[in-house]
């Protein structure tokens, strides 16, 4: 198994030296297209990205406000609607007479294709922050929200009698066996929300903003820039990948209480 | 000595048999409760669990309820620790009508009742938490309980990485922590294997036991009750009420025995009085001559019922 790694990067190098030379004008004879221009014309060509992202990052250094944004924008979306989700998940699953009634409802929004609530939001809260925080809520909201619900009705009756019988009043029970037991599920779920929220970000930028990475993407395809586009996925995705080990280094210190299976050591 | 203990099998007689020779204060009366459950599904549909029950458990005393599997034990427990209402019929605990949970009982679970986010220490102070003593001082006493219960290097484990015996361990110390007046126990050592389930019969009846000389200090009680004082009701040990498939184990540890019939709608049908002395080794004491004549008198009440249950298993398959 040392050598996971070892071929996980040698993969990556050979994608990157296929995509090279399948892309650059010039270095094999064109059999797909007519002219050996097209091909870096409609998949770029992974030195000029790499070019790109140097330049955004230490040339020119302007990537960073765009980035800050759409980070902050992702923080927003996924801090708001996970603590919705949270409260609103613990509130259904605790008054089953609320949760009849907005059953239906629920399932309507649920199934209702969200993102095409950003047209909108970007007539309500204009074309800033506010608008991509909104459509990023939305897709956090329902993915934390099923998570607690559910993790709330999945406390085992017999915990819940033990911390009865040891005295909790319902607001001990609250905190003290409903809200870890559905932390379990959320931190479960929050891959995916965090993910998501990213997403909400990106693409609430993409349909129509002045700042953030979804604005540059934006702007080079407006110029058939596929260089800057593959440059933006290429960051977008880093960031995706940095954010989702931020979370499960988060996961792994809150969730320490869980069993993993195998914990002896080899010797 | 030879005569049989057991007291006339109608309802509601039984009832009236104790309390004349029992302690003053009864710690737990259950009386005349039925235990009727609706299908949620089918409205239509009722079982009852147990009919009319009469049942109490003196302050101090330690009592059995044995009885073939399916016959309504657990719910009997469940209505005297308050987390069930009986459909008819009074709950009294030390005299007073039950409401809502029974704030001096304790409850020891057949299956997994820890919380599995909290480590062993902080297990057992949860109890203590939630009646508000100062975090400093629960800590103290929770791992004073731990190490009572054998567990004093374990305090910073979480329950998966305990044994079964030792969850069980907690839960005692967890419970006895709050140092509740009765004790309900629902097959607790069902799920233990049978070495360690004989050592934890054997702690907690030094426990139970225990209480009684750390609270009462200058008891004039003698260690062996033997036959006449088995149940002496002038000590402030703890009452409890355990519930088993296990005739052995409730024989080994009890005062007191009581046999349900089998269910649907079970009742008591039998009650024995267990004269053998204290303190006892549940592995020792099974080889007595009135441990086996006990075994045989409170068995033959109690076969009849286990082949009816299983005769209503099959039919039901």
């Amino acid at each position: 198994m040392k050598h996971v790694r070892v071929w996980q990067f040698g993969l990556l190098a050979a994608l990157l030296v296929f995509w090279h030379l399948m892309a650059t004008p010039g270095l094999l004879p064109p059999f797909m297209f007519d002219n050996d221009h097209q091909a870096a014309f409609f998949f770029g060509e992974p030195l000029k990205v790499a070019g790109r992202i140097w330049a955004w990052f230490v040339i020119d250094a302007d990537i960073y406000r765009h980035l800050g944004v759409t980070l902050l924008e992702t923080l927003m979306a996924f801090a708001v609607g996970a603590a919705l989700g949270l409260a609103g998940g613990l509130w259904l699953a605790l008054a089953p007479t609320a949760s009849a009634v907005l059953d239906p409802y629920i399932k309507a929004a649920n199934s209702m294709p969200r993102i095409i609530l950003a047209p909108i939001f970007s007539v309500w809260f204009g074309l800033g922050m506010l608008s991509k925080v909104a459509l990023g809520v939305t897709l956090v909201f329902f993915i934390v929200f099923f998570n607690v619900y559910q993790g709330v009705k999945e406390v085992s009756p017999v915990v819940l009698a033990n911390a009865r019988m040891l005295d909790a009043s319902q607001r001990q029970l609250l905190r003290h066996v409903y809200l870890p037991s559905a932390t379990s599920w959320v931190f479960s779920s929050l891959h995916t929300s965090v993910g998501l929220a990213f997403v909400g970000a990106v693409v609430g930028e993409y349909l129509g903003s002045s700042q953030g990475v979804g604005y540059l993407i934006l702007q080079a395809e407006g110029s058939f820039d596929i260089n800057t586009v593959m440059a933006g996925i290429v960051v977008l995705t880093a960031f995706a990948l940095a954010l989702d080990a931020l979370v499960g280094r988060i996961e792994r210190r809150l969730m320490k209480w869980r069993p993993k299976a195998g914990e002896t050591e080899r010797l | 000595m030879s005569v049989d203990e057991r007291l006339p099998s109608d309802r509601g007689v039984l009832a009236a048999g104790r309390a004349s020779v029992r302690a003053p204060a009864l710690a737990l009366a259950l009386a005349g409760v039925s235990c009727t459950f609706v299908s949620k599904d089918d409205p239509g549909q009722r079982y009852t669990a147990v009919r009319d029950v009469s049942l109490t458990v003196g302050a101090g005393e330690f009592v059995s309820v044995v009885g073939p599997t399916g016959c309504g034990k657990s719910t009997l427990l469940n209505v005297g620790a308050g987390l069930l209402q009986p459909s008819t019929g009074t709950v009294q605990v030390f005299g007073q009508p039950l409401q809502g949970i029974n704030r001096r009982a304790g409850y020891i679970f057949q299956t997994e009742s820890l919380m599995p986010w909290r480590t062993a220490l902080a297990n057992v102070m949860a109890g203590l938490e939630f009646r508000g003593v100062a975090p400093a001082d629960a800590r103290a006493q929770a791992e004073g309980w731990l190490k009572r219960v054998g567990l004093g290097g374990f305090g910073d484990r979480y329950p998966h990485q305990l044994s079964g015996g030792m969850r069980k361990r907690v839960s005692l110390a967890q419970t006895l922590a709050l140092d509740p007046d009765i004790i309900l126990m629902d097959e607790p050592f069902s799920a233990l294997d049978i070495q360690t389930r004989q050592l934890m019969e054997n702690e907690v009846l030094a426990l139970w036991a225990g209480d009684e000389r750390r609270a009462a200090p200058g008891s004039a009680r003698s260690p062996s009750g033997g036959a006449s004082g088995a149940s002496g009701g002038l000590t402030s040990r703890k009452a409890v009420l355990f519930i088993t498939h296990d005739l052995d184990e409730a024989i080994a540890m009890s005062d007191r025995v009581v046999v349900l019939s089998a269910g649907p709608a079970s009742r008591p049908i039998g009650e024995f009085a267990i004269d053998l002395a204290r303190p006892r080794d549940v592995a020792e004491v099974r080889t007595a001559p009135r441990f086996i004549e006990l075994h045989n008198a409170i068995w033959a009440v109690l076969r009849e019922e286990v082949l009816k249950g299983y005769a209503q298993q099959l039919k039901a398959a």
